[in-house]
């Protein structure tokens, strides 16, 4: 079998029939639209990584957010999202196998590895909904928004408690942590504890959060609530749309669209972008819940 | 046809791309496939392991935290070079789709890191 396939000189890009890139246009623009696409989440990402150093102890950590894991009762900080990039990553290697038995014309080896993308990208989508409707829903102890007011640091300076999220330090409900701003976005920073007339007070004042939504989030600044939802939310409609472009590429590949062209490159392609979510993911995950 | 022909008056080849391998470039291919993923999975364990151990051990938060970016960028790497298969791409197209990302995102974050400070003032007298 030759190394290349010929292509008609419709698909050819210009050059004298020679592109100086060696790659088709179809791929090129897949490239470049990449590239826009890559900007836009490098965008959103910074200006969560701002925000996030900018309210240092009022953001939420993401390990006391994303605790649950399916069947499994108590405690399991990042053990679920660490099984959803698992997944994802396990998806884009059944693509670029699909790929390379594209490369060598092998339809049935196609169809099984573009079908394991399949169920990858479908498992991760069923997850992620999984992740907001705990996000959503939030925890039974739920937390205090407070009021308007005022509270003394220990350093002597005097910062306002509006909108500040104070969190229960246990079930009993004694005691309320409330936390303060820290430029420095150090996560270890201490918490100025509520108790006896203060919690009184301030539990009057304020207003009880449970879970997260577009303007309140028990577990710390709602800014962390509306990057969550904008972000992943983001990522997901782009899985969601590498699903149903795999599931087209899919349904050809089962009707010998490609074998009769002769060459695969639709799966290259569409290969390339679920790689790019992939990628994404990787960068979201690092941002979101390590960082 | 006049134009079908180039500079030289030669008949231009048809447009080729690399679209078929043999069964042995294969074999090559998919044990460079599979080491990738043992690589990637190595990065993502010790991604988690150090994100739910470190406060046990004495590393500072900015030490962790640069080293989950350090690792996110080359897992970032050989996700593009290897899957995306940039790295056998023509140099041409490699610096096209490089540098006006790396560019723009680093201007960017320029950006951020330079004039963000004037969300203080927002603070201070917006709200």
């Amino acid at each position: 079998m030759s190394n290349t396939a010929t292509m008609d000189s419709k698909t050819a890009w210009g050059g004298n029939n020679e592109s100086p890139y060696g790659a088709s246009y179809g791929k090129l623009m897949m490239w470049f639209f990449l590239i826009s696409d890559a900007l836009s989440f490098t965008g959103f990402l910074s200006a969560y990584g701002f925000y996030r150093h900018y309210y240092g102890s009022l953001w939420p950590s993401a390990e006391n957010v994303f605790t649950h894991f399916p069947f499994m009762h108590g405690n399991h900080p990042l053990l679920y999202v660490a099984l959803m990039t698992f997944i994802l990553i396990m998806s884009s290697v059944t693509m670029v196998l699909a790929v390379e038995a594209g490369h060598r014309m092998d339809k049935k080896g196609v169809t099984i590895w573009l079908g394991w993308t399949l169920l990858g990208g479908a498992i991760f989508l069923g997850s992620q909904a999984w992740e907001w409707y705990h996000f959503i829903h939030g925890t039974e102890l739920g937390a205090i928004e407070l009021g308007r007011g005022t509270f003394a640091l220990p350093n002597g300076t005097v910062e306002h408690t509006y909108g500040v999220i104070a969190r229960w330090a246990d079930d009993s409900k004694q005691v309320l942590l409330l936390p303060w701003r820290e430029i420095a976005g150090d996560v270890t920073s201490p918490y100025i504890q509520l108790t006896g007339q203060a919690l009184t007070e301030a539990v009057a004042n304020g207003k009880e959060i449970y879970g997260a939504n577009l303007t309140h989030n028990e577990y710390g600044h709602p800014l962390f609530g509306d990057f969550f939802f904008f972000i992943t939310g983001f990522h997901g409609t782009h899985v969601f749309s590498g699903v149903v472009l795999n599931f087209i590429v899919f349904i050809n590949v089962i009707m010998g669209t490609y074998q009769k062209r002769g060459h695969y490159e639709m799966v290259e392609k569409v290969g390339l972008y679920w790689h790019f979510v992939d990628l994404v993911w990787v960068f979201v995950f690092t941002f979101f819940y390590l960082v | 046809m006049e134009h079908s022909h180039d500079a030289h008056g030669h008949a231009p080849e048809p447009y080729k791309y690399a679209a078929h391998h043999s069964e042995e470039e294969g074999k090559k291919t998919r044990r460079m496939i599979w080491n990738m993923f043992w690589v990637l999975l190595a990065i993502t364990t010790v991604e988690v392991t150090l994100g739910l151990v470190w406060k046990h051990l004495e590393i500072s938060w900015g030490v962790v935290k640069m080293t989950f970016i350090i690792l996110t960028v080359a897992k970032a790497y050989f996700i593009v070079a290897y899957y995306m298969h940039l790295k056998h791409e023509r140099k041409a197209l490699k610096n096209t789709i490089i540098i006006p990302f790396v560019l723009f995102a680093l201007y960017l974050l320029y950006h951020i890191f330079t004039e963000g400070i004037y969300s203080e003032y927002m603070d201070k007298y917006f709200f």
